[in-house]
């Protein structure tokens, strides 16, 4: 007796677990469909090019900081001739490095690497390929033929937080991270610091979807749309999220939250990226992170010959960070935001990285 | 009699066989519909590569995954011998992990002293982490599911805390945070000479890793005590039938702390495969999750230890199946729907071979005492 109840509590158990391993797996399942595309037989028949790129966990379907970098991937394909092929890591990012191998080990070269996470495991796979030249995404070089790709994402931020003081109506904002690494941790303090330049008294909720290490955070709708309603139900009009995937939640609370309820989109112009027109409307701007830019010219340069060893910054001076457009919320502040912008690229205004 | 438990063990084997098999179906159908197509995909999954060495590399890391998930397995399998359903090896392993490292990058020590240490940290640590849950339920009888789910999320926040706080260490300026490495001397030799031995080329990068070996031992030693010892007769007398052994004198209280503490003694272990063989530092990269795929490895394994080693095998295979699915344009997420398809198909098998298994014996039973000769040999 107690031993079926137990065995019908182990399937149970055993079944929610897969079950939210599924979901979890969901975005990802756009990644065949989509990349079904690009034939691996016009190897030859391009320009030789043969360019890989592993995301990092979350990967292909966020319509965030992923499919940013595979717009530069795909630009390189259409502008370049690249025969170009993309891998997502498993959930647990457990074979990170092995990827980068398989990539190498299949001639890909060059090779980017999607994320912080892969710095360690990129700092081994380098120095075993020296012949193959690899980039990294939101973290400095890490040997000789590694090219690194930072974004001044605390810039950025400083102006999505002056947009967000200076439109809000109830001098309440939030702020929604994904897990609480040094890396969102720029994003909240670039947008602390620039709503608090602009309204010294105003108040901002932050909220962090999970710790340090857990990639889960970026992939969470789910939480992402609980923590936003918290902050729009105790009175935030404006909240600017940095969570990847789980800003989809976000902006879900935004448009059910009601009328004059925003969202701050990330890394991607969300206004267009999003799919559903209700969520399309509520995005007030998104702090662009141009890291199709990054990718696009790193392998442009990449063809041209050139080496890696150094970091590549993108920056305010350099449009590698900004503020997107669409939808012509901003009109009313725009002078207010050029302002700030000319600040910190003057160095005026230096924005902090930690909060 | 050795016939019928002969007759048990293939109808087990065979249960097992036509669930892979159905699961493999099911998980056609999934492929399928996502546009691909199943022949490519197996292809691609046995695709191992093309030159020895890629064939080498592939091996490895299948059975660098597989490491883990056979500790896992094994921990998970310990306290459902005794029907104690251990969800927390989850944190177990990962406090562990933590403690672990942070310590063994704090000494310097010969390398067979320092493993040992690091090792024994790692158990102790996992133990003690089981412990609380072990005493909630024998002296507050709070039930062990919910308490050690709430000491995962616990174990989690706290692992994050120290690798950015008390135990922090090594280089700062990136974005990434890790304890302090660990000295040459706390790092695992790796057991490329099992590949040398034949002949073959020894993998890239970190190579297959040495706790494999220690893997292997570990099991073994499980597998003597729950199947040859006095504890393991109590641990497995208990989950059958905790009224019967607490009457044949078999302190439940007692049970349920040892068992627990093995279990979290054994979950210890699991992330030290890659942090004494790749790592050499608990970092933001750690491998997550190791614990409740445990639980799906324990229970493909039938909690047997042969069994847990081929269910990780098993998973390990599909595992590293899903980059080259990638390369043959098929979506990785294939892979988990035939894991969870097979741990599926392997429950529902389990209990029909188990339901076929009962009829047959009663139908030799009632053979047996209509005749009073022995029971058939051939039946």
């Amino acid at each position: 007796m107690l031993r079926k109840r137990f065995g019908r509590l182990a399937v149970t158990t055993l079944a929610g677990a897969m079950l939210m391993a599924v979901t979890a797996c969901g975005g990802g399942g756009d990644t065949g469909a989509t990349s079904a595309s690009p034939g691996a037989s016009d190897a030859g028949a391009g320009s030789g090019l043969k360019v890989g790129l592993a995301f990092d966990v979350g990967g292909r379907g966020d319509k965030s900081f992923n499919d940013s970098a595979y717009a530069g991937l795909e630009r390189a394909k259409t502008e370049l001739g690249a025969d170009i092929r993309e891998l997502s890591p498993a959930g647990d990012g457990s074979n990170r490095g092995a990827m980068l191998q398989q990539l190498a080990d299949a001639g890909y070269n060059p090779i980017i690497a999607v994320g912080f996470a892969y710095e360690p495991e990129l700092k081994t796979v380098a120095a075993e390929y020296p012949d193959v030249q690899f980039a990294i995404v939101d973290a400095g070089s890490v040997g000789p033929n590694v090219t690194g790709l930072t974004f001044a994402e605390q810039q950025g931020s400083y102006l999505a937080g002056v947009a967000a003081a200076a439109k809000t109506k109830t001098n309440h904002i939030g702020f929604v991270g994904g897990p609480e690494s040094k890396l969102i941790q720029k994003f909240e303090a670039g947008y602390v610091a620039g709503a608090k330049a602009t309204k010294p008294d105003i108040k901002i909720d932050i909220s962090y979807l999970g710790a340090d290490g857990d990639f889960a955070a970026f992939k969470a709708p789910d939480k992402g749309k609980i923590a936003a309603e918290k902050m729009y139900q105790a009175g935030a009009d404006i909240v600017y999220h940095a969570s990847g995937d789980s800003g989809q939640g976000v902006f879900q609370a935004a448009a059910a939250a009601g009328a004059d309820k925003w969202a701050i989109g990330v890394d991607s112009d969300q206004a267009q990226t999003v799919k559903e027109p209700e969520l399309q409307k509520i995005i007030l701007t998104s702090m662009l992170k141009r890291v199709d830019n990054g990718v696009f010219e790193f392998i442009k340069a990449n063809k041209g010959g050139a080496k890696g060893g150094q970091t590549v910054a993108y920056d305010l001076k350099v449009d590698g960070v900004g503020l997107s457009t669409t939808g012509d919320h901003l009109s009313d502040v725009q002078a207010q935001i050029d302002e700030a912008k000319q600040k910190i690229i003057s160095g005026e205004i230096t924005v902090p990285e930690t909060p | 009699m050795r016939s019928a438990a002969l007759q048990r063990a293939a109808l087990t084997l065979a249960g097992a066989v036509v669930a892979v098999l159905l699961a493999f179906v099911v998980s056609s159908a999934a492929i399928v519909i996502a546009g691909g197509s199943p022949v490519t995909a197996l292809q691609a999954m046995f695709d191992f590569g093309e030159t020895t060495v890629a064939v080498v590399n592939a091996v490895t890391q299948m059975l660098n995954r597989a490491t883990p998930l056979f500790i896992a397995g094994l921990a998970v399998a310990i306290g459902f011998r005794m029907n104690l359903f251990n969800i927390g090896v989850e944190g177990q392993y990962r406090i562990a992990a933590i403690v672990a490292a942070f310590v063994g990058g704090q000494l310097a020590l010969p390398a067979p002293i320092h493993l040992t240490v690091i090792i024994l940290v790692a158990m102790v640590t996992g133990g003690l982490y089981a412990l609380v849950p072990a005493m909630l339920k024998v002296y507050r009888g709070v039930n062990e599911v919910i308490s050690t789910i709430m000491l995962n999320f616990i174990a989690l926040s706290m692992a994050a805390y120290l690798v950015r706080g008390p135990f922090a260490g090594g280089q700062e300026e990136g974005l990434t945070t890790s304890t302090p490495p660990l000295p040459p001397s706390g790092q695992f030799p790796n057991a490329n000479f099992l590949f040398q031995m034949f002949g073959l080329p020894a993998p890239r990068g970190t190579g297959l890793w040495g706790f494999l070996l220690v893997a292997v031992l570990v099991g073994v030693v499980i597998w003597v005590l729950l199947e040859r010892t006095r504890f393991g007769f109590e641990i497995r007398a208990s989950g059958l039938n905790g009224p019967a052994a607490l009457a044949s004198g078999v302190n439940p209280r007692q049970m349920v702390i040892s068992a627990m503490v093995l279990s979290g003694a054994v979950a210890g272990l699991i992330g030290l495969p890659e942090i004494l063989g790749r790592t050499y530092s608990y970092g933001t990269g750690f491998t997550p999750q190791l614990g409740f795929l445990g639980i799906a490895v324990a229970l493909l394994g039938r909690n047997k230890p042969l069994g847990i080693a081929l269910a990780a095998l098993l998973f390990a295979f599909l595992d590293r199946a899903a980059t080259p699915l990638q390369f043959a344009d098929i979506p990785p997420s294939v892979v988990s729907i035939i894991q969870g398809a097979i741990v599926l198909m392997v429950v529902i098998a389990g209990e029909v071979t188990r339901r076929i298994a009962l009829r047959q014996e009663e139908r030799r039973a009632a053979a047996g005492a209509a005749a009073p000769a022995p029971a058939g040999v051939n039946a």
